[in-house]
């Protein structure tokens, strides 16, 4: 059964919540990225994605790769409220032992596509994987590439931009996660990326700007990129980094910052309160 | 049996580059095999993945001048159920590509097929930045990673097969000039073993790739002097076939290493390693020491710096004097 866009909204809303809970009980791991991707994931998981929680190498799903896995608590959070695996497993974040490594390991969890970390080289093998998939013949299966903003510094990420176009990829989507921060400040002042949409225009994409928070809009944007022929696709997500958490928003501080327990209480109780515009807590 | 051939250091020894030998044997994996798949980056002839552009089109692709994009979009088609040969000249792949070599397709554990083309001193005239040196060190520190250098076309004919089915990230090492053609057919060939070439109790020349032609004609030479060279050609650097290895170190308890390489973390470092911790043993390392390569014909680059089959010779002439003397 599918969920409203109300019932989305509350799922991402009590994401957030794990995503804090998760990386407080870890001690590290970024916080920034994880937060404002929270409406994307769960719009993917719960109701763009073909998938199988049960089955994780069915092979008919869909496949998302995840290119900045810096940013993996919020793919590790709503899969275990997918039910890829049991939620008290999230509290095994960045621990010894555990199958969710401070990066993702495709080896180490059933479901992760892809092992990635090192930055601007998930479009490439998106681009590899909806190849394969035109060699075979296969047209009814989507690859979705989730990348952030920063790590379009890379000359690895235009290399895959260049061929997914001289390929036409149509069935590869790329969802980019403009936050506009990266670790060492706002990505204009670290390396302008500007003017986007003009670029990737450029590069022969089919382009699309939304509000990455509206998740009406992200299902239609992903709707309009599977109805794009000849072309790959890419959705600019506009993004708030921090989302949820006041004083974390736009803070390029907390890109990477891991949060003490005062930090954490806080950040709680403002996305348990909707930012205090309610009383209750218990969410 | 090696069956090797018996003209060895005679001048009418056949001559062929080994990547020829990687294009029968990728020509002969892809049509067994459907899920094979050619990539280049804008070396498509030079490498010999034309084999696939020709016979299979929509098997082939072309990435362009991008290394670091041949070897992820690779690691991206292994995903999806493929078995991918992605080629360039060794100094660019893996030379310029190593980290998405070891996040995206080691870490991965993608069946990617590397083919570094080009490798060694012997690419000759193009000179220092076209001549790889450090791709034995660089890929043999990857764990996942098999990595294999073969002696001559026959060989890396048989290589090819053997890594297009062995499930696992994979290197192979090919040179570019035409080289002699010594094993046969019926030559011994299986991943992660080491072969004992030619039988002899004096001294150990242990060899791969390229180099092992040159320590076959120098145990040769060395036998009129009265000198029994035991060569072990090991044509698997990871994983390594310790026992073969051991047994022939503890036999002569003299041991040579050659290779066209960076000695610095390449072949005679795995040996070494080795040796050092389970047969302490006399080590020579012969190859390139802490040098770029330059402009120049094969020969005489081989000759430069020291890694032919005369030089092998003088070097074993060097550590028997004492004891044959």
């Amino acid at each position: 059964m599918q969920l409203t866009i109300k019932q989305l909204e509350e799922k991402a809303a009590q994401i957030r919540i794990d995503i804090i809970k998760m990386l407080e009980h870890a001690g590290s791991g970024h916080t920034a990225g994880p937060l404002d991707l929270a409406d994307i994931f769960t719009a993917m998981y719960f109701h763009i994605l073909k998938h199988d929680p049960k089955n994780p190498d069915w092979q008919e799903r869909d496949i998302l790769v995840l290119s900045n896995g810096h940013t993996v608590p919020v793919r590790y959070v709503t899969m275990a409220h997918a039910a890829y695996f049991p939620k008290e497993e999230l509290m095994t974040l960045r621990k010894l032992g555990s199958r969710l490594q401070g990066h993702p390991e495709r080896k180490r969890l059933p479901g992760l596509e892809s092992t990635s970390g090192p930055l601007g080289s998930g479009l490439s093998q998106a681009a590899g994987m909806a190849k394969a998939l035109a060699i075979d013949g296969v047209g009814h299966r989507w690859v979705y590439c989730v990348t952030s903003d920063g790590e379009m510094d890379e000359g690895n990420y235009w290399e895959g931009v260049m061929f997914a176009a001289k390929y036409n990829l149509h069935n590869l989507i790329v969802i980019i996660d403009r936050n506009n921060i990266q670790i060492d400040g706002p990505t204009e002042h670290v390396m302008p990326l500007e003017d986007l949409r003009a670029k990737w225009e450029a590069f022969g994409w089919h382009v699309q700007e939304i509000d990455g928070h509206n998740m009406e809009s992200i299902i239609d944007a992903c709707s309009m990129a599977r109805a794009v022929v000849e072309r790959p696709s890419v959705i600019i997500a506009h993004t708030i980094p921090g989302k949820g958490v006041p004083f974390m928003e736009y803070d390029y501080h907390f890109h990477g910052m891991m949060h003490n327990a005062d930090e954490a209480k806080k950040a709680l109780k403002a996305l348990r309160t909707l930012k205090g515009k309610i009383e209750s807590e218990a969410y | 049996m090696m069956h090797l051939v018996t003209n060895i250091g005679d001048a009418d020894i056949k001559m062929e580059s080994n990547r020829k030998g990687f294009g029968r044997g990728l020509l002969a994996a892809a049509k067994q095999n459907d899920k094979i798949v050619g990539l280049c980056a804008d070396l498509t002839e030079s490498t010999q993945i034309s084999v696939i552009a020709e016979e299979f089109p929509d098997r082939y692709v072309e990435v362009g001048v991008a290394e670091q994009n041949l070897a992820t979009v690779g690691s991206g088609m292994a995903a999806m159920g493929k078995i991918p040969f992605i080629a360039s000249y060794a100094a660019f792949c893996p030379g310029r590509d190593w980290e998405q070599i070891r996040t995206t397709i080691c870490l991965n554990d993608q069946p990617v097929k590397i083919v570094g083309a080009h490798a060694g001193v012997s690419v000759g005239p193009d000179g220092a930045t076209h001549q790889m040196l450090e791709d034995i060190a660089l890929m043999r520190v990857l764990p996942n990673m098999v990595v294999v250098a073969p002696a001559d076309s026959v060989e890396a004919e048989k290589a090819t097969l053997a890594i297009a089915k062995n499930g696992k990230p994979s290197y192979i090492r090919l040179s570019r000039s035409d080289i002699p053609v010594f094993t046969t057919a019926d030559t011994p060939f299986e991943l992660g073993k080491a072969y004992v070439f030619n039988e002899g109790s004096d001294i150990s020349i242990m060899a791969t790739g390229t180099m092992t032609y040159h320590a076959m004609a120098a145990a040769k030479m060395l036998k009129k002097d009265g000198i029994s060279a035991e060569v072990i050609h090991v044509p698997t650097i990871k994983p390594l076939d310790e026992s073969t290895i051991l047994t022939s170190a503890k036999k002569t308890g003299k041991v040579i290493t050659i290779e066209e390489a960076q000695i610095a973390g390449g072949f005679g470092s795995a040996i070494t390693e080795l040796l050092a911790e389970k047969l302490p043993t006399q080590v020579f390392r012969m190859g390139i020491r802490d040098h770029f390569g330059e402009s120049g014909k094969p020969e005489e680059l081989l000759n430069k710096f020291g890694i032919s089959s005369v030089h092998i010779v003088m070097q074993v002439h060097g550590m028997l004097g004492k004891t044959k003397a």
